[in-house]
C-alpha cells in the first residue's frame, strides 16, 4: 500500500491527513496556526506521521497548501528587488508598469521598470521584432541591483516567442537569475497579468526558502521517497520546483481545497458547499469537481490582477459566533470567539452564548456538556436558531443558479450548528471527516494544464479551434505530471472578440488529470 | 421620471471616476472596460490639470468641432495598451486635412472606452470638451450616430495606430465609412484611434444628444454615495435615471456566437425575490438588444437595457457576463431623436435582425 499527506493552512488551524492509495483517510491532525506559517506545518506533519505509525518510506506524495506567498505580500516582507521588461513598445507606453500600486509595496519590489520594442497583434503578427540591442543594454545595467525579473510581452498569451528570446538573452548576460515570463502565469490582460508577473518574480525567495524547508523537514521525518507538491489556487498541483519559480499562483488555494475536499468526501459532481469555520462561513459550488471560479478582477495586497479565484460568498456566522440579545432582539455575530471556543464557549465551560450553544441547546449537536446549556430559554435558542438559519438560506439563495433544488455538503469544524432542512436544498449531505475537509482536498488534488488564447476563425472551424485547444490543454496538463489516460478537458469558454470582424475567439480551457 | 440634469463644468479625477461608471452603464453592455481609458484620463488631468466642460450653445455656429474616439475591440484593447500618441496623430492629422482650428473635441459615444478618450485628448490639447455625444449610449457602429440622422458626413476621418500608420478616409456614405474603418482596424491590429465626424457648432446644436457627459457623472455619484451613506444602489439608480426595473435575478446561462463579424448572444436569467418563478432573456449584439420577461418582449434598443450587479449596482458589459451572477435588469429611455423614423430604420431591432416592432420602454412598462 502507498500513501499520501494532505496539508493545508487555515487562518485559525493547520490542517494534515494522511491517505492511502485507494484515497481513505488513514489519519487526520489539526494544529494551532503559527505566525511564521512553518513550524505549524512541521508540528502537523510530526503529529500525523506519529499518530498513523505507518511506514514512511511508503509516502509517495506530500501535498502543501500555504499562505507563505500571500503573507509574504500582505506583510512586505522579504520580497525581492524586481526589474520589469515590458515588450510592447510603442504600444503600451500610455501606461506604465506599477501604476496603482501601493507606494510601501512598490518600495518593497523597487522601481525598476523598461520598456521595449516587440511584441506581438492579436492575431500573432509581431508589432515590431523584439529589440535584442536594448535588451542586452538593460540587462547590464540591472545586473547586481535586481534579484529577479519579471517579462511581459504583449498578447504573449497568444505568442510566447519574444518573451522566451528575451529570457535567453538575459540568461546570456546575467546567469542564473529568476525570470518570470508572463505567459505562463496570466492570462488576456496586460496589467493585470504584468501585476501577477512582478508579484510573483518578488516572491521566489519566500518560495525557495518555503520548499527547501518543507523538503527539509519531510527528510527529518524521514519522508525520502515521497515527491512533493504545492497546491494552487485553480485546485490543482504544481511540483515543488514549478513552485518556486511560479509561487503566485500557490496565493489563496485554501478555500479551494475545502471545495474539492468537500466534493471528494461527498462523491458528487455537482453541489454547493457551504464550509463553516469559527468566525464566518464560505459558500462556494462544486461544478464538475471544481470550484466556479468568480470572473471580478481579484486584488491581491492592494495590486489587481486577473486571476481566475473560486466564486464564494462568505458570511459572518460560525461556530463561535457570539448570540445575544439586545432590546428584545436577537443578534446573531458579527463577532465571535474564534479559536478561543474551547474556552469561553458554554458547552466547554465559558461565560458566553455562542452559536455552537445553541445548537447543542436544541440538540442539534453534542459537542461539550449539554447540562452547561440547559439554562437558555428554550424560546430564545429556537428565536436564534431561526435567525442563523436565515442567514444560511439568504446566502445559499445567492449561489444558486437554477430554481431546481441542489445537494448541499456541509464541511468545516463549526458545520454542527446548520440544522437539516435549507431552502432550495434537496439532500444534505455531512461527510465523515468533515472537519479536515481541506487538507483532504490537498491530498487529492489533481495536475491541470490551461490556455488561454485568441484563434482566428477566418481559416478554421470553430470545432477545429476548440479542439486545438483542447489538445493543448491537455499536452499542458501531461507535461506538468497528469497520467495521460484520466486527463480529461474540465472548462471550456469561448467568447468572440465584440466589434472585430475576421471571425476572432478566445478560447480558454483547462484540463485536468491524476498524478501518474 | 428621471432627475433633472445637474450640469457640471469642470472634470476632474473625481468626476472621472463617476464618468466612467455612468457611462459604462450607459454603454448598456457594450463599450468595454472602462479601467485602461480611465488610467489615461487620470494621467492626462494630473498632467494638465482640469478640463474644462462647455454646453453646445457655447460654441459658435461656424466653429469647428471633432468627436475623438476608440475603435474596435475592447479585449485588445486591454492586452494591446495604446501607445498614448494614436489619438494625437488622428487628431492632428484630421485638423490639418481640414485646414482649421479645432474649437472643442467631443465624445462619439456613452461607453467606458469612449467616455474616456475625449477628456484625455482635450486635457492634453487644452481643448474644452462638449457636454453631447451622438448617441446617449454606445452602439456598434459608426454611422449609428444621431450626427448620421442628421446627415452629417463622418468623413473625412482618420485612423492611426500605436506603429505610426494612420488613413484618411473620404467615402461617398456612412455606410462605407463603417465597412472601410472596420475593416482597417483589424489589419492595423483590432484596435486603433479615430477622429470622425469633423462638423460645425451649427450642425452640433441641431443633431448631438446633450448633457450626456453631466449625466454619466450624475449616474455614477449617484451609485458612489449611496454606497457611502449606506442606502441603497440600486434605487439611487432608477431615481437619477428614470430607468424602470425589469427584473432581478441570477444568469443561468450565456451563449455567444459571431455571425457576420459581430458577436450575438443570449442571456437567460432566473428570477430572484420579487421575480422568483420567472424568467428574462436578454439578445445581445456586443449591446444588449431585446430584453423579454417570461417571453414577452419589455424593452428593445435604442431604449437602453442595461445589466448591473445585483450588489453594487455596477454595470457588467456583455463580455464579463458569467453564468451565476447575480444581476438587476433596468430599462431606460432613449433619447427622443432615436424615436423618429430615421432613428428606428437605422438602429431599432429591425436592423439587428429581428421581427419586433419597437415600442417605446414607457409603453411597454405601464401599469
Amino acid at each position: 500500500m502507498e500513501y499520501r499527506i494532505g496539508i493545508d493552512v487555515g487562518g485559525t488551524n493547520t490542517d494534515a491527513v494522511l491517505v492511502n492509495e485507494n484515497m481513505e483517510l488513514i489519519e487526520s491532525v489539526k494544529v494551532p496556526t503559527t505566525k511564521d506559517v512553518s513550524s505549524g506545518i512541521f508540528e502537523a506533519l510530526n503529529k500525523v506521521l506519529d499518530k498513523s505509525n505507518i511506514d514512511r518510506k511508503k509516502i509517495k506524495y506530500a501535498m502543501l497548501g500555504t499562505t507563505h506567498a500571500t503573507n509574504a505580500i500582505a506583510e512586505r516582507k522579504r520580497l525581492c528587488k524586481t526589474a520589469i521588461i515590458r515588450i510592447g513598445k510603442p504600444a503600451t507606453e500610455a501606461i506604465a508598469p506599477l501604476v496603482g500600486w501601493p507606494k510601501d509595496l512598490v518600495e518593497a519590489v523597487g522601481n525598476h521598470y523598461y520598456l521595449i520594442a516587440g511584441g506581438n497583434e492579436f492575431d500573432g503578427r509581431e508589432i515590431s521584432p523584439l529589440d535584442e540591442d536594448e535588451l542586452r543594454k538593460i540587462a547590464k545595467e540591472i545586473k547586481g541591483k535586481v534579484e529577479s525579473v519579471a517579462v511581459i510581452s504583449v498578447f504573449s498569451p497568444v505568442s510566447n516567442k519574444h518573451e522566451l528570446r528575451a529570457k535567453e538573452i538575459l540568461q546570456e548576460v546575467l546567469g542564473e537569475i529568476p525570470i518570470s515570463l508572463s505567459h505562463e502565469i496570466g492570462s488576456l490582460g496586460l496589467l493585470e497579468r504584468e501585476n501577477a508577473t512582478v508579484l510573483n518574480a518578488a516572491l521566489v525567495e519566500v518560495a525557495r526558502t518555503t520548499a527547501n524547508s518543507f523538503k527539509d523537514a519531510l527528510k527529518r521525518e524521514g519522508l525520502t521517497e515521497a515527491t512533493v507538491y504545492l497546491c494552487q489556487n485553480d485546485g490543482t498541483l504544481m511540483s515543488i520546483d514549478y513552485a518556486m519559480r511560479y509561487p503566485i499562483l500557490t496565493i489563496a488555494c485554501g478555500p479551494t481545497n475545502s471545495i474539492r475536499g468537500a466534493a471528494f468526501l461527498s462523491k458528487l459532481e455537482n453541489a454547493l458547499v457551504l464550509d463553516v469555520g469559527g468566525t464566518t462561513s464560505d459558500i462556494g459550488v462544486i461544478s464538475q469537481g471544481f470550484p466556479r471560479e468568480s470572473s471580478i478582477a481579484v486584488e491581491i495586497g492592494g495590486v489587481r490582477t486577473n486571476f481566475r479565484m473560486p466564486d464564494l460568498i462568505s458570511l459572518a456566522l460560525g461556530g463561535g459566533t457570539i448570540i445575544r440579545e439586545e432590546n428584545g432582539e436577537i443578534k446573531v455575530g458579527p463577532e465571535s470567539v474564534g479559536y478561543r471556543i474551547t474556552e469561553e464557549a458554554l458547552v466547554f465551560g465559558g461565560k458566553t452564548i455562542t452559536a455552537t450553544d445553541i445548537a447543542v441547546r436544541l440538540g442539534l449537536a453534542e459537542v461539550g456538556s449539554k447540562e452547561k446549556v440547559k439554562d437558555i430559554p428554550l424560546e430564545f435558542a429556537k428565536r436564534a436558531h431561526a435567525k442563523m438559519q436565515e442567514m444560511i438560506n439568504e446566502a445559499i439563495d445567492k449561489m444558486k443558479t437554477s430554481k431546481e433544488p441542489q445537494p448541499l455538503v456541509l464541511v468545516g469544524g463549526g458545520s454542527i450548528i446548520v440544522a437539516d432542512e435549507v431552502h432550495g436544498v434537496n439532500e444534505i449531505v455531512r461527510p465523515k471527516n468533515f472537519g479536515v475537509a481541506n487538507a483532504l482536498g490537498a491530498a487529492i488534488a489533481q495536475v491541470s494544464g490551461e490556455i488561454d488564447r485568441i484563434y482566428s476563425l477566418s481559416d478554421m472551424s470553430r470545432e477545429a479551434a476548440l479542439n486545438d485547444a483542447k489538445q493543448r490543454a491537455i499536452n499542458e496538463a501531461i507535461k506538468a505530471g497528469a497520467n495521460p489516460e484520466s486527463v480529461d478537458v474540465v472548462y471550456v469558454e469561448d467568447i468572440p472578440l465584440a466589434y472585430l470582424p475576421g471571425n476572432a475567439v478566445r478560447i480558454r480551457v483547462k484540463a485536468a488529470g491524476n498524478l501518474i | 421620471m428621471k432627475k433633472d440634469i445637474e450640469k457640471i463644468k469642470k472634470i476632474d479625477v473625481q468626476v472621472v471616476e463617476d464618468i466612467a461608471v455612468g457611462a459604462a452603464l450607459l454603454g448598456t453592455g457594450g463599450g468595454g472596460d472602462p479601467y485602461v481609458g480611465k488610467l489615461m484620463a487620470i494621467q492626462a488631468l494630473q498632467k494638465n490639470g482640469p478640463v474644462e466642460l462647455i454646453d453646445v450653445d457655447d460654441i459658435p455656429d461656424d466653429a469647428l468641432v471633432v468627436p475623438v474616439a476608440m475603435m474596435g475591440a475592447p479585449t485588445v484593447l486591454v492586452e494591446k495598451v495604446p501607445s498614448g500618441k494614436e489619438i494625437f496623430k488622428a487628431f492632428d492629422s484630421l485638423q490639418s486635412f481640414l485646414g482649421k482650428e479645432v474649437y472643442a473635441v467631443l465624445p462619439i459615444e456613452a461607453g467606458g472606452v469612449n467616455s474616456m478618450i475625449p477628456i484625455m485628448v482635450a486635457a492634453e490639447k487644452k481643448l474644452p470638451l462638449v457636454d453631447v455625444d451622438g448617441m446617449g449610449r454606445a452602439f456598434p457602429e459608426l454611422q449609428m450616430v444621431t450626427y448620421h440622422l442628421y446627415g452629417v458626413s463622418a468623413t473625412p476621418m482618420v485612423l492611426a495606430d500605436e506603429k505610426g500608420n494612420s488613413i484618411l478616409l473620404h467615402t461617398i456614405s456612412n455606410f462605407w465609412t463603417e465597412s472601410l474603418a472596420r475593416n482597417a482596424t483589424v489589419v492595423m491590429g483590432g484596435s486603433v484611434m479615430i477622429a470622425i465626424y469633423p462638423m460645425t457648432g451649427k450642425d452640433l446644436k441641431r443633431a448631438g444628444i446633450r448633457n450626456v457627459i453631466s449625466y454619466s457623472a450624475q449616474i455614477g455619484r449617484a451609485i458612489r454615495e449611496a454606497h457611502k451613506k449606506g442606502e441603497d444602489p440600486i434605487e439611487a439608480l432608477l431615481e437619477v435615471t428614470g430607468g424602470y426595473m425589469l427584473f432581478k435575478g441570477k444568469i443561468s446561462d450565456v451563449q455567444r456566437r459571431t455571425t457576420g463579424g459581430f458577436v450575438r448572444g443570449e442571456a437567460h436569467i432566473d428570477g430572484i425575490d420579487q421575480y422568483k418563478g420567472e424568467a428574462m432573456t436578454i439578445n445581445f449584439q456586443n449591446e444588449n438588444l431585446i430584453a423579454r420577461r417570461n417571453g414577452k418582449v419589455v424593452a428593445t434598443v435604442p431604449d437602453l437595457i442595461c445589466t448591473v450587479d445585483a450588489h453594487t449596482a455596477l454595470p457588467i458589459t456583455t463580455e464579463g457576463l458569467r453564468y451565476g451572477q447575480r444581476v438587476f435588469i433596468i430599462g431606460i429611455p432613449c433619447d427622443k431623436k432615436w424615436r423618429t423614423e430615421k432613428g428606428i430604420e437605422t438602429v431599432g431591432p429591425r436592423y439587428f435582425g429581428y421581427d419586433v416592432d419597437y415600442i417605446p420602454l414607457e409603453e411597454l412598462n405601464r401599469g
